[in-house]
C-alpha cells in the first residue's frame, strides 16, 4: 500500500500541522496534540470535549467549532489519547461551567478518559463523561468489554455541542447526550482492509469475493465473513440487525451512511438509496439524513449505517448552526 | 525482619523490567496480534524506556516519588488499556507507601497489593477474564504469604506470575479488544498477562 508520508512515526504530528495549516477556523497545541477552536466558546457555558485514535478522520479534530466540539484529542492512530493530552484540552477549554467528555466505548479510551477525569477533578474542574456504545455487531453482555462506540459519536458530538452552545447547564447537556447515546444504533461493513502507515500492510486479510459484516472502526472483527454481495443484499446486512435490535418506528429518524475512508460517493450515495428504500419498507420515516465519509478507518473500503431515533428536541438540536471543518449548516 | 528494600533496588527493579520487556518486545507484539491490535510490545517498550529514563533523570527520593515518575511516565507514553493499567499499578504502589525512603518485606506487600487493587479497580476486571491480572493476583498472594524474605518471596511471586500467564491460554477473553472475539481468544496467551511475569521476574531479579 502507497501512502502519503514523510516519517512514518511523525504521521500524526504531520497530519496535525497540515490542519492548522489548512483549517483557520480551528488551532492545535502540538505540545499535548489537542485541536482547539481559532476562537473559544463564550465563558460560562458547557465544553465538549472529545478524542480517540487517529485514523478516523474528519473525526474528531474535524468537528471542532461552533455548535459543536470545543477540543479533541489525537492519539497515536488506532490508540487512544493520554491522560494528560485529555487533561490538558479539559483545562483548556473550560468556561467554569463543566466540561462533557465524549467517549467511544474501547478499553483503552475508557480508562484514560477516567483517569483524567479524576486528574480534572483533583484540579477543580468538574467533568461528566457519555459513552458511545452503538455498534450492534457486539454482542452486549457482561461476559465482552460491552458494545463498541463507532457512527453514532458523530451525532452525538453535534447533539451535545449544540445544547452545550445554547448555554444550558451541565447536568441538562449530559441528559441529551445520555438521550443519543441510549437511541441510537450502528452497524458497519468492510470490503477491504485499512492500512496503518507504521505497520504497513493491511490489518486483516480479505479475499477479492469476500467482506467482513459487523467490522469495527479499527478493522477488529466482525460478526461474519460472508461472499461479496450485490449493494441491495449489504444495505438489508446493516438495516436487518439495527432494526432488529432497537424500534425506530414512529418517531423521526436520523440516518448516516458513512464511508470508512476508501470508498467514493458515487458508492455511497449508492448504498444509501437501498438503505433509504428498505428503511421505508419498515415504517421507518428518516426526518435528516447524512451520506458521506464522517468517521473513517484510514483507506478500508466499506460503510457503515447509523440510525437515531429522534424527538422534536434532538431534531431542533441537530438543526442547530454548527461551523466545523467536517460538519457546518445553518450559519 | 532486618532486611531493607533501599530506594535503588527498586529503581534497578524498573531498569530491569524494561531490559525484559525489550528482550521480548517481539514475543508480546506477536501474542497480541493473535488476539489484539498487535501494538502491545511496542508500546510497552516505549513506556518501560521512558519511565527509566524519567528516573534516571530526576532520582526519587522516596518511594512514592518514584510510584509517581514511572506511573506517570508509563500512562503518558503507553496509551491503549496498558498505559492506564501499569500506570495506576505504580501509583497506587507509591502511594501506599508514602514517604518511605525504604521498604521491608511487609511494607512491600502492602505496596504490591495496593497496586494491584489499582488494576482491578481501573481494569473492572478479576481472576479468570484472561488478562494481566491473572499474572499479578498470584503473584501478589505469593508474595504475601511469607514477605519476611523478600528474596524469596519475590521468586515465589515471579514462579506464580508466570504460572498465572501459562493459565491464560485456553480461557475466553471477557475484557479488553480480545473479547470481541469471544470464543476465538481462547488458545492464546493474553499478552497482558506475560508482560506482567516479565514485571515480577524483575523484581525478583532486582532482589536476589
Amino acid at each position: 500500500m502507497k501512502k502519503l508520508v514523510g516519517e512514518v512515526a511523525r504521521v500524526v504530528s504531520d497530519a496535525l500541522t497540515g490542519m492548522e495549516a489548512a483549517l483557520p477556523e480551528i488551532r492545535v497545541d502540538h505540545d499535548s496534540r489537542v485541536v482547539l477552536r481559532a476562537t473559544a466558546k463564550d465563558p460560562g457555558k458547557v465544553a465538549v470535549v472529545s478524542g480517540g485514535g487517529s485514523g478516523h478522520e474528519p473525526l474528531h479534530g474535524g468537528f471542532v467549532g461552533y455548535g459543536m466540539l470545543d477540543a479533541a484529542c489525537a492519539g497515536e492512530v488506532f490508540t487512544s489519547p493520554t491522560p494528560d493530552q485529555v487533561l490538558a484540552a479539559t483545562t483548556a477549554v473550560d468556561g467554569g461551567a463543566g466540561v462533557l467528555h465524549v467517549v467511544k466505548n474501547y478499553t483503552g479510551d475508557v480508562m484514560n478518559f477516567e483517569m483524567a477525569a479524576e486528574l480534572a477533578d483533583a484540579a477543580g474542574t468538574e467533568v461528566a463523561t457519555v459513552l458511545v456504545h452503538d455498534d450492534v455487531a457486539v454482542e452486549d453482555s457482561t461476559y465482552t468489554a460491552g458494545r463498541r462506540g463507532v457512527g453514532l459519536t458523530v451525532l452525538l458530538e453535534k447533539i451535545a455541542g449544540a445544547a452545550a452552545e445554547e448555554g444550558r447547564p451541565l447536568d441538562d447537556v449530559v441528559r441529551v447526550a445520555e438521550t443519543v447515546s441510549a437511541q441510537g444504533r450502528s452497524m458497519g461493513m468492510a470490503l477491504t482492509s485499512g492500512t496503518v502507515p507504521a505497520a504497513g500492510r493491511p490489518t486483516f486479510e480479505l479475499a477479492d469475493d469476500e467482506m467482513e459484516i459487523g467490522v469495527g472502526i479499527h478493522g477488529e472483527p466482525g460478526r461474519r465473513r460472508v461472499p461479496l454481495a450485490p449493494a441491495a443484499q449489504i444495505a438489508e446486512m446493516l438495516v436487518e440487525p439495527i432494526l432488529a435490535d432497537a424500534d425506530f418506528t414512529g418517531a423521526p429518524v436520523v440516518a448516516m451512511l458513512n464511508g470508512m475512508g476508501g470508498s467514493p460517493l458515487l458508492e455511497l450515495y449508492l448504498m444509501y438509496g437501498e438503505v433509504a428504500k428498505l428503511l421505508d419498507r419498515a415504517g421507518v420515516r428518516v426526518e435528516r439524513r447524512l451520506v458521506g465519509d464522517y468517521i473513517t478507518s484510514l483507506d478500508m473500503a466499506g460503510c457503515s449505517l447509523t440510525l437515531l431515533r429522534a424527538d422534536d428536541e434532538l431534531l431542533r438540536l441537530w438543526d442547530a448552526p454548527v461551523v466545523t471543518p467536517g460538519l457546518r449548516w445553518g450559519r | 525482619m532486618g532486611t531493607e528494600i533501599s530506594l535503588p533496588t527498586l529503581v534497578s527493579w524498573v531498569t530491569l523490567f524494561r531490559d525484559r520487556i525489550a528482550a521480548e518486545q517481539g514475543r508480546l507484539t506477536e501474542l497480541d496480534s493473535a488476539i489484539g491490535d498487535a501494538d502491545h510490545g511496542a508500546n510497552m517498550a516505549r513506556g518501560t524506556a521512558a519511565a527509566a529514563a524519567k528516573l534516571d533523570e530526576t532520582p526519587p527520593a522516596t518511594v512514592d516519588a518514584l510510584g509517581k515518575t514511572v506511573g506517570m511516565a508509563l500512562v503518558s507514553t503507553v496509551g491503549g488499556a496498558s498505559g492506564p493499567l501499569y500506570g495506576t499499578f505504580f501509583l497506587r504502589f507509591g502511594t501506599q507507601a508514602a514517604g518511605a525512603a525504604a521498604l521491608d518485606g511487609a511494607a512491600l506487600a502492602a505496596a504490591l497489593r495496593a497496586g494491584a487493587e489499582g488494576v482491578v479497580a481501573r481494569g473492572k476486571a478479576s481472576a479468570g477474564d484472561k488478562t494481566m491480572l491473572d499474572a499479578m493476583l498470584p503473584a501478589v498472594e505469593a508474595f504475601e504469604a511469607d514477605p519476611s524474605d523478600p528474596a524469596a518471596a519475590a521468586s515465589a511471586a515471579a514462579g506464580a506470575a508466570r504460572a498465572g500467564s501459562d493459565a491464560t491460554e485456553p480461557l475466553v477473553a471477557r475484557k479488553g479488544r480480545a473479547s470481541y472475539l469471544g470464543e476465538r481468544s481462547a488458545g492464546h496467551l493474553d499478552p497482558g498477562s506475560v508482560s506482567t511475569a516479565l514485571l515480577f521476574e524483575a523484581l525478583a531479579e532486582a532482589l536476589a
